[in-house]
């Protein structure tokens, strides 16, 4: 206790103490690879051998335990609060990471060695089972393919696009610049609330029960050709809509008051202002809003099955005939595989081809959408 | 060119709140009037009721006359559009457009309202409203650069040169110079007084020199207390004002006494 009485006394007189004791730089990584070493002694020493699970949450538990007490015993208790901190947070990013990077690596694994140039281009036509079993037997190479599907899946995301880009955009032209935050915009506000916790498979069936009423209208007891592609990206436009107008307005919100100020004293009409200032500085966010709301609806499946059927074929033809999406495809090969048995293999490793492009597509998109975005963007430029 | 304003009874409302009460105030052509007085006593709004900015804000409403060379520009039938085509507008903080380069900016009002512009016009007009706002020399090199690489003071101007290029009968500044440096004002400043051959210019500002600097006439307004509608306590000479006002009121904010 004197002691510390006279440093205070004496800091009075002395300059203030601005250094103190700082662990090297290297040291939560120092800490970080012994806990890992830790805890496989432990791993074997209990479990008998390496379990990764147990190691893994060993380690964490040993590093951030380790962390602390060395941080704590050097540096003192508020930089060991820090660290500890600083651990936690980047745990549990790790954690976050895990089964993203799992899930990845399982579809590139299984669907990089299942993929090829015939998948890509061929189509389930003519496909039998015994094409499967000579293939498992080795007699073959893997017969079929989804091109059938990659054309599905484009088309109607392509026209479920269509549809909704322009409604959910205008929808939220109005609730932002229109409205005012009158009935009618709380009433679209609420709605579109209501209409993102919709699920997808009810949209589907909404989608179906619409067409197959107004086909049974023109065509008693037609009702089956309402399942068509177009049926099936009205349900996803159902989806789309919702986190378009969302995204879109949150963005025109952003756009300062001022620019369309400035754009009104100058005599610029109200529409215009809309359309060559406030669209023009918030497209590059727009875009990335439908970008996400392409990438939620491109993997769905339940809706497609309900709307547009399991085709086996090419179909170009949005408006008659079953069509097939990748996510259905994938679907169908796991659950009815062309082959029953030992065979199923076949069928499943065209599943995980399918998974694959599905991914590098949604992958292919979001950078598309990034690019358009950084292109579009206002110049801060100097 | 140039307009003379009259204003006549206006009382203006956010909504139900009695934001400004009765101003009565003739502004002549080619003049410069400047607007003076303490925060949120109304000297915007009565500003932005002057090209009918003021509706823009939800709720707002105005009551009275303002008359542009004796018409009522709140009128029945007045096209709000039209009056901000004869009324321009600079505002407290630089706004010139992100999307846009210099050039594209100062262009921004004429193509806007769908006049075409040869190329040679468009660059005339780009070099008479940028030397208009005293920035032609430090930008005429780089005009295709987007406008927000400009600095403050700069991009004020650009802001001021967009608003001439429009070729407005009347100029309005809500507190041009309050975001600048001294250099910057004093450019300002020297604008507003080439300015005023032209163009009748109304400018709100928060500095009393720079009233009595540039302005001919001054407006003082005051506000009683919050919730409390703000009034036109005195408008006169900006001599008058600054050496021999008429009321007390003047006196003490002019020279700093307050309440």
């Amino acid at each position: 206790m004197t002691t510390m009485n006279t440093t205070t006394e004496a800091a009075v007189s002395k300059p203030a103490k601005l250094t103190s004791k700082q662990l090297p730089k290297a040291t939560p990584w120092i800490v970080a690879v012994a806990s890992i070493l830790v805890a496989i002694v432990i791993s074997f020493i209990a479990f008998g051998g390496f379990n990764i699970p147990v190691v893994a949450v060993l380690a964490g538990l040993i590093n951030a335990i380790a962390v602390f007490a060395v941080s704590a015993s050097y540096e003192g208790r508020r930089k060991a609060v820090d660290r500890i901190a600083t651990t936690i947070v980047t745990s549990t990013f790790v954690l976050a990471c895990v089964p993203l990077i799992s899930l990845l690596w399982l579809t590139v694994s299984k669907g990089g060695a299942a993929i090829s140039g015939d998948l890509l281009t061929r189509t389930m036509l003519g496909m039998k089972g015994v094409l499967d079993q000579q293939y498992v037997a080795g007699e073959a190479t893997l017969a079929g393919g989804f091109y059938h599907a990659i054309v599905g899946t484009v088309l109607i995301t392509l026209a479920a696009c269509v549809i909704s880009i322009p409604i959910g955009v205008l929808t939220a032209i109005y609730l932002v610049e229109y409205s005012n935050k009158n009935r009618l915009g709380k009433a679209i506000t609420f709605l579109v609330d209501v209409m993102t916790g919709i699920p997808s498979i009810v949209a589907g069936l909404f989608a179906f029960a619409l067409f197959s009423t107004i086909a049974n209208v023109l065509l008693p007891g037609a009702a089956g050709i309402a399942k068509t592609g177009f049926t099936a990206a009205v349900a996803l436009s159902v989806l789309m809509i919702p986190i378009v107008v969302r995204n879109t307005e949150e963005i025109l919100r952003l756009v300062p008051m001022d620019l369309r100020e400035a754009s009104y004293a100058l005599g610029v009409p109200k529409w215009k202002t809309i359309v060559k200032i406030v669209l023009p500085t918030s497209v590059s966010g727009i875009l990335s809003g439908v970008t996400i709301a392409i990438a939620r609806v491109i993997g769905e499946t339940a809706p497609i099955m309900v709307t547009a059927g399991f085709a086996k074929t090419l179909n170009w033809n949005l408006f008659s005939g079953w069509m097939s999406t990748l996510p259905t495809f994938i679907y169908d090969s796991q659950l009815r595989p062309v082959s029953p048995g030992a065979a199923a293999l076949a069928s499943s490793e065209r599943a995980w081809a399918a998974a694959l492009v599905l991914v590098a597509l949604v992958m292919v998109l979001n950078l598309l959408a990034r690019i358009i975005a950084k292109v579009l963007a206002p110049k801060a430029g100097r | 060119m140039s307009k003379q304003i009259d204003i006549k009874d206006l009382d203006i409302f956010y909504g139900d709140f009695r934001a400004v009460d009765g101003v009565q105030m003739q502004i002549k052509p080619r003049s410069v009037t400047a607007f003076i007085g303490p925060s949120g006593c109304g000297k915007s709004t009565v500003l932005r009721t002057l090209n009918r900015m003021h509706e823009v804000i939800p709720g707002a409403s105005v009551s009275g006359e303002v008359l542009m060379d004796g018409n009522d520009i709140y009128g029945a039938g007045v096209d709000p559009v039209n009056v901000r085509r004869e009324v321009g507008m600079v505002f407290q903080r630089a706004n010139p457009f992100p999307t846009m380069s210099i050039k594209e900016n100062v262009l921004a009002g004429v193509r806007l309202n769908n006049k075409r512009l040869s190329k040679t016009e468009a660059d005339d007009l780009t070099e008479r409203a940028l030397r208009g706002a005293n920035l032609w020399n430090e930008v005429k090199d780089r005009l295709n650069l987007p406008g927000s690489g400009l600095s403050g003071g700069q991009q004020q101007r650009l802001c001021i040169a967009r608003a001439i290029a429009v070729e407005p009968e009347v100029l309005l500044m809500d507190e041009p110079c309050s975001a600048l440096d001294p250099i910057s004002t004093l450019a300002i400043e020297d604008l507003i007084n080439d300015l005023k051959d032209k163009y009748t210019v109304v400018i709100v500002t928060h500095n009393m020199q720079q009233a009595a600097r540039v302005s001919d006439k001054t407006a003082f307004f005051n506000i009683a207390g919050t919730g409390k509608p703000g009034k036109l306590i005195e408008f006169n000479e900006t001599s008058t004002i600054f050496s021999n006002p008429d009321t007390e009121e003047t006196e003490n904010y002019i020279s700093g006494r307050f309440g």
